[in-house]
């Protein structure tokens, strides 16, 4: 430890934001003013330092409040909570959301990755130069970045605006055309009086991080359940509630069949909870298909206490928007399926790892919670049981490696977002170094209709190795891009099929599949059947249910170029071959888009993406050549006959390589 | 304490005695190795040969013991060099000479821990080991910061802390230890004693006395119940300053705690009445049962690698070899029989005490091995003057230090712990091998290889014996070290004392035999320590109102002999450590040079702003003699029992210095 604090005092703004996550000071050793008391007694120690992973939390406040982080500011967290400033720098500083400078209390996020770009983001990126100028500009009222992909792909282009206050707002801009950008793009206006938010009469509104209203001038966002085309077919499982209920409405909830699975829970008793999602075969949604009820049932026999679980919903793989929309739009289901997971494996607290840049999800959760509290549906002894079990949210800020399954443990701890050498796995050494369930926010959904069907009712969806629904996130080309439910077992082609197809006239030239850590499949590969072990057969995998179709006029090397680009980005840096690779790799495709030669190029991207493949600690690292790799030699990309020169209206390559 | 801060060359020295002076520039020059021997001629030291050197030392040596008898001769060894040559060291005045006058800077230090602890168990060592402060469930860390002075003990501190261990620590400073603590409690200087007791009357009120261990193992407990009574929380809360509730918080915790280790340093024993402190601790464990045991334990946090051999080694003037009662004449007979000379069977002087003796001409030669003592001891001026006043000084040293300046003989020695093979023993009573990594420079020789040319020149017949055969003498006189040879001190890294056969191993704690429910086994009973509350001697009053405290710094060690050779982006000189309330009340700012004054001297300083400190309270290191002199503050009284100067508690006034004052001294 050994505190060296920094000498500056912060605002009052400052100090407010950091007190209200954390309490009033209890002396003038945490940052309270000095008093007599203070110079013959201190307490601290393990409270004090217990108390680190509310690090994130309160550098968010700060955030949220005034827009950056000053050093006055991160000398008084660093006070509350006894971390030694530079340790919190190196925290905060990991995240792309936080600002260590002054700037502009809003910031526009303008996505730029590959759904918006296919979708036209360039000219959106030009616009703002002219009226922002370059991205981070701190001149005018409003700065602007380009973003990783925002999970608004169904609605490409998209934009973000996040303005800090009291309370802060947001407003989002999804499909954005130059005017609704421009309403985005506007100074920042004055905090209004907090309006209240809208209740529905008989319940007091609750106090969520962003407030109701977006900001002035920006049009309302559309609901969520414009996100699924098919809302209120009768087929759904996991959607069946989006767009028939008020996702801020418990009523509304229990009325549409929720918590029924809840109660089915308890009288199976946490062991009956086991056998059932066991015998339901039902896999992790995340990507990695680890069998969920093998998870649960080795975590709840760990001996050492207490066992934790996390919800990862730090949704960031680039074309995934599936978490966000359920989230948004039926988020009381999480809740309860946290709390059969919390229950099944024997763990009293829940923690729900949101990505940052999911405002509204973040406000339906935040009220979720307060009003299952309210309810005694969290809390102690829940429904009677003797069980007790509370989830608390913590909000990522922008950074794609916390969704790493262990980098989620060092964020949510107060450290930094960075993967941990496994062995030992979450199941045996956690959060906090303890037993810990992580499980994504499609896996744990899945836990409903499990309870609810039985667990042998449930595997007899789908296949028999790939049981139950299955969420895809289609984007692109197509002409109703969105998310769709189906069983598993449907093909590639069903898929597009009921998204309508290509528009006339238009062919397609590529489908990503998992996102950016997935792979490139042709159009004429239509065939391959959505299960995880077809997509295996097939050399490609399903990922997070990313199904991106690129049409004819794709620019595909300027999609690789994005792709690498974005790993170059979220590269935590820890480990050698990902540090170092994503950015060779990034070198050389702008090398071969300004038309190098495939032959001397190729080799090493080869051997460069092998070394990542096969040394990087995590997944982030292992995976950051897949999607190149496929493109090299699935679509032929920069083979020597199809190899094409570089398109007209690319930028230099300095720009990109930024 | 340590040798001293030699980068002038030795022709400089009269530039270097002002006192008080400003030297803000060389902290860290490097230093020079001393690789000639000097002698004075004509009141001035120059180079001589090796045979030129030792012959006059061993000829002062000589005319001394010839004109004044033996306890006319002192000698001061080292405990940062080996357990061999602290071995050779005693036995040098013993048989050589024919004295005990034999002591070290341990006398500085922690011989009030020895002295306490010997008192209370029958030996002096710390009690537990490293690995069990790791296994504790309670720590406290009374007056000490080994965060800064003792790094390697607190990181096992540390362990035990991510384990979950309860860290208190009580100190006037909210030191960087304190920063990690669950509880600080910060008392007035010197107040130690009634905090102690308190938090004794507590525990003995609440009924959470270990009885089982009391009655087995302790007496006096009648005596002392009456001595804590007085001590209520809110009379304690009255002399400490500390809250009664965080008094009693601390008595229940440690009584409650199912294992607690007791830890202290200098902040408890270099007080005039330093022993006492040390028994109204030891008390506290006494009461609880927090001794004897694995993971519960009392910790003196010694300051110097080999603090803990050169007092096992015998080099102190009341117990040989081993811990051994130099008063029996049963332990005496083994080793008159080994050397062939009749031992004296009264005590020898105590380092304080040759100070005091050279005063009346008592003491007339001192042989000084590896000692500082114009720089560590109080009252600098005094003890330069005593030191001027001896018939023959010899210093044997590797860099020529201040003590070394006023030396008739100075004799280049090699650095024991990089330059020859040996032990050492460490806090947690561990002896361990060192072995010869470098040659000492061209011209410097081995401590032992000196004295043994000495010995020869004054009437003995010594071979120079390998560091291994002095070690097996060492272990045929001592019981304690009797199992450890050096093959097995390899082979396990390392052996804790008692260590009484070669075939076994003793528990890694001390004194299990209290808990014995045979009273055979058992053995003698630790009695209450009864002592009374004593504040610091240099009383504070309208002309010196603040309360002077002194310690270490994290990068730099004692009087930086052995640090001031280095850079670190952490020093900034000597400073003043003063609470912003009592700044703002000066109207000084950080890194203003102030005037610090005692009742025995004054010095210029520059003060550090600090919230760890409060109002009336301000603290110095003596690292950087050469800028700042803060021994020219300290106060030489001392413990009756153990010898130890009260360096913790001064009474100081500090007063702005005006800018042509501050100019003028720069000047000069």
């Amino acid at each position: 430890m050994d505190l060296k604090f920094l000498d500056e005092a912060p605002t009052t703004a400052e100090r407010e934001a950091v007190d209200s996550v954390l309490g009033p000071p209890e002396s003038g050793w945490d940052g309270g003013t000095r008093q007599d008391t203070d110079l013959r007694y201190a307490r601290g120690g393990h409270t004090a330092r217990d108390q680190r992973d509310m690090l994130l939390p309160a550098l968010h406040a700060v955030n949220d409040r005034v827009g950056w982080i000053s050093r006055g500011a991160l000398d008084h967290i660093c006070r509350r909570l006894t971390v030694p400033p530079a340790e919190a720098y190196a925290v905060a500083s990991f995240y792309a959301m936080f600002a260590m400078h002054e700037r502009p209390r809003r910031v526009v996020h303008l996505c730029t990755d590959i759904a918006c770009a296919a979708a036209g983001s360039s000219g959106l990126r030009d616009r703002m130069v002219e009226r922002l100028g370059p991205p981070g500009s701190t001149e005018g009222g409003t700065t602007w970045h380009e973003s990783p992909c925002l999970g608004m792909c169904e609605r490409a282009p998209a934009a973000l605006a996040l303005q800090a206050g009291d309370p802060a707002r947001y407003a989002v801009a999804a499909p954005a055309g130059p005017d609704d950008l421009d309403a985005l793009a506007e100074s920042a206006s004055a905090d209004g009086p907090v309006a209240p938010s809208e209740g529905n009469g008989h319940r007091p509104a609750v106090r969520t991080t962003y407030g109701a209203d977006p900001l002035p001038g920006t049009a309302p966002e559309a609901d969520a359940a414009s996100a699924v085309p098919d809302a209120g077919s009768p087929d759904h499982v996991l959607l069946r509630r989006i767009g028939r209920v008020d996702p801020l409405s418990l009523d509304d909830y229990r009325a549409e069949g929720g918590y029924a699975a809840l109660r089915e829970a308890l009288r199976l008793g946490p062991a009956g909870v086991l056998r059932e999602v066991n015998d339901s075969g039902l896999v992790g949604r995340g990507g990695a298909a680890f069998p969920t009820g093998r998870k649960w049932s080795a975590t709840a026999q760990q001996p050492d206490a207490p066992h934790y679980l996390v919800c990862n919903a730090d949704e960031s793989e680039p074309g995934t928007f599936k978490d966000r929309v359920l989230m948004e739009g039926d988020p009381f289901s999480l809740v309860e399926a946290m709390t059969i997971a919390g229950y099944a494996i024997g763990a009293q607290t829940g923690y729900l790892y949101i990505r940052g840049e999911y405002p509204r999800a973040l406000r339906h959760l935040e009220n979720a919670l307060a009003l299952a509290r309210e309810r005694d549906l969290l809390g102690t002894d829940i429904m009677g049981s003797g069980f007790s079990f509370d989830i608390e949210i913590r909000r990522g800020a922008g950074a794609y490696i916390c969704g790493e399954e262990t980098a989620i443990f060092g964020s949510i701890e107060g450290q930094r977002g960075e993967p941990r050498s496994k062995p030992p796995f979450p199941v045996e050494k956690g959060l906090f170094g303890k037993p810990t369930a992580v499980n994504n926010v499609e896996t744990l959904v899945n836990v409903l209709p499990v309870l609810l069907m039985g667990g042998p009712a449930y595997a007899a969806v789908g296949t028999e190795k790939s049981t139950g629904p299955k969420l895809f996130c289609l984007s692109g080309g197509v002409r109703r891009p969105g998310l769709y439910e189906m069983p598993f077992g449907a093909t590639l082609r069903d898929l597009v099929e009921a998204a309508g197809g290509m528009p006339e006239g238009r062919s397609i030239r590529a489908i990503l599949l998992g996102g950016a850590a997935g792979t490139f499949v042709r159009g004429d590969e239509l065939d391959i059947p959505l299960t995880f072990e077809g997509a295996r057969e097939a050399g490609t995998s399903l990922g997070s249910g990313v199904v991106l179709v690129l049409d004819d006029t794709a620019d595909l090397a300027s999609t690789l170029v994005r792709v690498a680009a974005f790993f170059r980005d979220e590269s935590c840096g820890q480990c050698v071959p990902c540090r170092v690779g994503t950015v060779r790799q990034e070198e050389s495709l702008l090398r071969l888009r300004a038309g190098a030669s495939p032959a001397q190029e190729l080799p090493l991207l080869r051997e460069v993406g092998q070394a990542m493949r096969d040394a990087s600690i995590c997944g982030l690292g292992q995976t950051a050549w897949n999607a190149v790799e496929s493109a090299i030699d699935r679509l032929g990309l920069f083979s020597e006959d199809t190899h094409q020169t570089a398109a007209p209206g690319d930028r230099p390559a300095t720009e990109e390589a930024r | 304490m340590v040798t001293a801060h030699a980068h002038e060359p030795f022709t400089k020295k009269a530039t270097n005695t002002k006192r008080g002076h400003m030297r803000s520039d060389d902290l860290s020059a490097p230093l020079d190795r001393l690789t000639r021997p000097l002698v004075r001629e004509h009141g001035e030291l120059r180079p001589a040969t090796w045979d030129e050197a030792l012959d006059r030392a061993a000829a002062g040596f000589r005319q001394g013991v010839e004109r004044h008898g033996p306890n006319s001769f002192g000698m001061l060894s080292c405990a940062r060099a080996t357990n061999e040559m602290n071995f050779m060291a005693q036995k040098f005045a013993r048989v050589v000479v024919g004295t005990n006058n034999v002591d070290s800077c341990n006398r500085t230090c922690h011989a009030p821990s020895v002295a306490g602890l010997a008192a209370a168990f029958g030996s002096g060592g710390g009690t537990s080991s490293y690995t069990e402060i790791e296994d504790t469930d309670l720590i406290i860390i009374w007056g000490g910061n080994p965060r800064f002075a003792h790094p390697i003990f607190f990181q096992h501190v540390l362990k035990g802390v991510h384990r979950g261990a309860k860290l208190f620590v009580v100190d006037p400073r909210r030191t960087s230890t304190a920063e990690w603590a669950d509880r600080w409690l910060g008392l007035n200087v010197g107040t130690d004693i009634p905090l102690a007791h308190a938090v004794g009357r507590e525990i003995l009120h609440a009924g959470l006395a270990n009885e089982t261990f009391v009655e087995r193992a302790t007496t006096g407990l009648d005596e002392y119940r009456e001595l804590v009574e007085p001590w209520t929380l809110a009379a304690a809360e009255a002399e400490t300053g500390v809250p009664a509730e965080a008094i009693r918080e601390m008595a229940h915790a440690y009584a409650r705690a199912e294992r607690a280790q007791l830890c202290w340093t200098l902040g408890i024993t270099e007080h005039h009445n330093a022993t006492d402190n040390v028994r109204a601790l030891i008390n506290l464990s006494l009461l609880t049962g927090h001794v004897g045991r694995h993971g519960a334990g009392l910790n003196p946090l010694r300051g110097q690698n080999n603090v803990q051999g050169g007092g096992d080694m015998g080099a102190i003037p009341d117990r040989l070899v081993g811990f051994q009662d130099i008063l029996d004449p049963e332990v005496r007979a083994p080793f008159e029989r080994l050397w062939g000379r009749p031992i004296q069977g009264t005590k020898g002087k105590t380092l304080t005490q040759m100070f005091e003796s050279m005063e009346s001409q008592e003491l007339r030669t001192l042989y000084v091995i590896g000692e500082n003592p114009v720089q560590s001891e109080p009252e600098t001026h005094k003890t330069t003057g005593r030191l001027r006043s001896l018939d023959h000084l010899v210093v044997q040293d590797i860099f020529l230090t201040r003590t070394a300046e006023l030396a008739d003989v100075v004799l280049p020695a090699s650095a024991s712990w990089c330059e020859s093979d040996g032990t050492f023993t460490n806090s947690e009573r561990r002896v361990q091998l060192v072995r010869k990594a470098l040659d000492p420079p061209e011209g410097a020789r081995d401590d032992i290889e000196i004295m043994c040319e000495l010995a020869n020149r004054m009437g003995q017949e010594w071979e120079r014996p390998s560091a291994e055969d002095i070690w097996n003498e060492v272990r045929s006189l001592s019981p304690m070290h009797r199992g450890m040879s050096y093959a097995r001190l390899a082979e396990l890294s390392g052996i804790q004392w008692p260590c009484y056969s070669e075939d076994e191993l003793e528990p890694s704690y001390l004194h299990s035999r209290l808990w014995s429910e045979d009273p055979e086994e058992r053995g003698e009973p630790a009695p209450f320590g009864i002592v009374g509350h004593s504040p610091p001697v240099d009383l504070l009053d309208e002309d010196f109102p603040f309360r002077l405290t002194t310690g270490r710094r994290l990068d730099d060690y004692n009087t930086g002999v052995q640090t001031s050779g280095f850079s670190s982006p952490l020093r900034r000189g000597e400073l003043l450590d003063l609470s912003p309330e009592d700044a703002a009340k000066l109207g000084v700012k950080d890194g203003e040079t102030v005037r610090v004054t005692s009742r025995r001297g004054s010095v210029l300083t520059p003060v550090s702003v600090t919230e760890a400190m409060r109002p009336g309270l301000v603290f110095m290191t003596f690292h950087f003699p050469d800028q700042v002199d803060t021994q020219m503050l300290t106060i030489d009284a001392t413990d009756p029992i153990a010898g130890t100067a009260e360096y913790k508690a001064a009474a100081v006034r500090i007063e702005r210095v005006e800018e042509e004052a501050r100019v003028s001294a720069a000047a000069s």
